[in-house]
């Protein structure tokens, strides 16, 4: 009950220092990584989806990143779409394929169903990079129009694109908080915990596991569009799983299965690659004991451990009241029969 | 209130369930016992719809269930227990429960969206529903613990309050007494018992024979897959297959 009443302000205070942090950061190059970071934040939100709530492991995200990222480049640079129209078609032609691959890949389970969307990825990755005529093959898409003005409001600079990302990544989360928050996410759970009681409760497995997958590819998507839009350059390395994978490890670090686990990780980690650049590849040798003291120590995450810290006082302050009250109440007794 | 008709159902070349015809009477206390690998957990997974029968059918209430899935056969009425629970450790055992009632509610994505009266409507029922499950089964007080803090016992209270937030009319039970003490074992037979005055029908698999014989109203015995006697458990006790079969000679009846 405590940690509802200073939620809403520790949101504000963090929502004031993303808006304030491009006026003290020190150069226009942090803006640009913050909002790289927000960006993977975007997209690793939506994997924590499948993966963190459903339990499912999906490896195929990075896949559907650029799926978002490619429809936003083809559309803009060769057929001269305006930036926004191809925006909202790169959230919708990822999720439309997303559903089409969720419903195959999802008829199998477990480890099956990871391994699937492993080979479903490196499909992605290998139609981007064949198809020269349409994905422009291993050259890449180069010169995108950054994304269009809207009124007054112009994002030619990292300044405005940063406050484009940043509202982009607020929507995604109020989304996110919304749909985790409500029945429906309390569904997604159910079965992250055992599908076998999920159906015993009533839950409809496919369907619901097909809706949580199609999302988070709506979000891959939208992560891909906005990259697209702000690094301006694209390949077909973008559909890699090893991209996935560095999302899956923004989520364990930041806490899986919560809602600002994803984008604590994407910032920490983002912000940790960028200090340990001038040890190149060297730096997994820092990056590789910690993730697995992480995973020793926080199996939860940060916010994961948090959470459950918060809880546990929530139940013993409790419990310490319930022994008060009774203990005072067996006092009075004992001096009223006296 | 639920029939089998000759359900038979192979793995292969296994025979796990052999034409078994039998019925539970409505509002009574129904046990299947039997070896381990007679076939009473299949039995459960063909009546809750896990698994399809290779022939015979099921009737529920009298509609014929035979094929349903398991979230269709749950909307109908049919809740269960497994013999062990995965629940959410991370959240409180109030937390865990809210889901149970889902199959009773309409609100869809969209309804979630726009956070619409009708979401909100169903959220407070199922939270409600939560609150009164775990009120009947005795956990109140642990509402707000983490999931992973309570005892082995509370988790067995905890699956039987979940199955009751569908709002079953009959509840399968799977070892509800499985590792737990003595004292607490009469504690779930009276929660057991309980679930009946309430107006439900239960039907359990159990190991515990003075709990079983002592709570059932009617016995299944399996055994390799056939059902080889039923009755009362007077007439369990002393069937001469029973003993041989399962019970040995320290149940039977002087």
């Amino acid at each position: 009950m405590t940690t509802k009443t200073w939620q809403k302000p520790l949101l504000a205070i963090l929502l004031a220092l993303a808006i304030v942090f491009p006026m003290v950061a020190a150069n226009d190059y942090y803006i640009y990584v913050m909002s790289l970071a927000y960006i993977m934040a975007i997209a690793a939100v939506g994997l924590n989806l499948i993966l963190g709530y459903t339990g499912q492991l999906n490896l195929a995200h990075a896949g559907f990143m650029a799926i978002g990222a490619y429809t936003v480049g083809i559309l803009t640079v060769d057929y001269g779409v305006p930036y926004w129209a191809a925006f909202v078609l790169a959230g919708l032609l990822s999720a439309i394929i997303g559903f089409f691959a969720g419903l195959l890949s999802l008829r199998l389970k477990g480890h099956f169903f990871s391994i699937f969307t492993l080979c479903v990825g490196f499909m992605i990755y290998l139609i981007i990079e064949k198809w020269d005529g349409l994905t422009h093959g291993t050259v890449g898409i180069i010169d995108i129009p950054a994304p269009a003005g809207i009124g007054p409001i112009r994002f030619d600079n990292t300044w405005s694109q940063y406050y484009l990302v940043l509202f982009f990544l607020v929507l995604s989360l109020w989304l996110m908080s919304r749909i985790v928050h409500s029945l429906l996410g309390r569904a997604f759970v159910a079965i992250r915990n055992g599908e076998d009681l999920a159906e015993t409760l009533g839950i409809n497995l496919m369907r619901t596991k097909v809706l949580a997958f199609v999302l988070s590819t709506f979000y891959a998507g939208l992560a891909g569009a906005l990259y697209a839009g702000f690094v301006r350059f694209i390949g077909p390395a973008m559909a890699l799983e090893s991209h996935t994978f560095d999302m899956i490890a923004f989520i364990l670090v930041g806490g899986i299965g919560t809602l600002f686990g994803p984008l604590l990780g994407a910032i920490l980690l983002t912000w940790l690659t960028q200090s340990l650049q001038f040890l190149q590849d060297y730096r997994m040798i820092v990056f590789g004991p910690l993730l697995i003291l992480l995973v020793m120590y926080f199996p939860q995450g940060l916010i994961g451990y948090w959470r459950q810290r918060q809880v546990r006082r929530a139940a013993a302050s409790e419990k310490d009241r319930r022994l008060q009250r009774s203990a005072l109440s067996s006092r009075q007794e004992v001096q009223t029969n006296a | 209130m639920l029939e089998a008709h000759g359900l038979t159902k192979c793995f292969g070349g296994l025979t796990a369930v052999r034409d078994v015809t039998t019925s539970f009477e409505k509002n009574r206390i129904n046990a299947i016992i039997g070896p381990n690998g007679a076939g009473k957990t299949t039995f459960f997974n063909l009546v809750s719809g896990y698994h399809k029968p290779t022939s015979g059918r099921i009737v529920f209430d009298g509609q014929d269930v035979t094929g349903l899935r398991p979230d269709q056969v749950a909307k109908l009425g049919v809740a269960r227990t497994f013999q062990s629970t995965n629940l959410f450790d991370q959240a409180t055992v109030l937390d865990n429960l809210i889901v149970g009632h889902r199959l009773r509610t309409t609100s869809t994505f969209w309804d979630v969206v726009f956070n619409t009266r009708r979401l909100r409507e169903d959220e407070h029922r199922c939270r409600a529903k939560a609150e009164e499950v775990l009120d009947f089964v005795g956990l109140s007080s642990v509402a707000h613990h983490l999931a992973a803090d309570i005892s082995q016992e509370e988790r067995k209270r905890v699956a039987f309050a979940l199955a009751l937030a569908t709002d079953p009319k009959i509840v399968l039970l799977d070892e509800p007494a499985g590792g737990v003490n003595p004292e607490e074992t009469l504690g779930l037979a009276e929660l057991i018992r309980k679930m009946i005055r309430k107006g439900l029908t239960v039907c359990l698999i159990e190991h515990k024979m003075d709990m079983i014989m002592s709570l059932a109203d009617k016995i299944v015995v399996l055994d390799h897959g056939e059902m080889i006697a039923e009755g009362t458990p007077a007439e369990i006790r002393s069937n001469q297959r029973v003993i041989e079969a399962y019970l040995g000679a320290d149940y039977a009846a002087a």
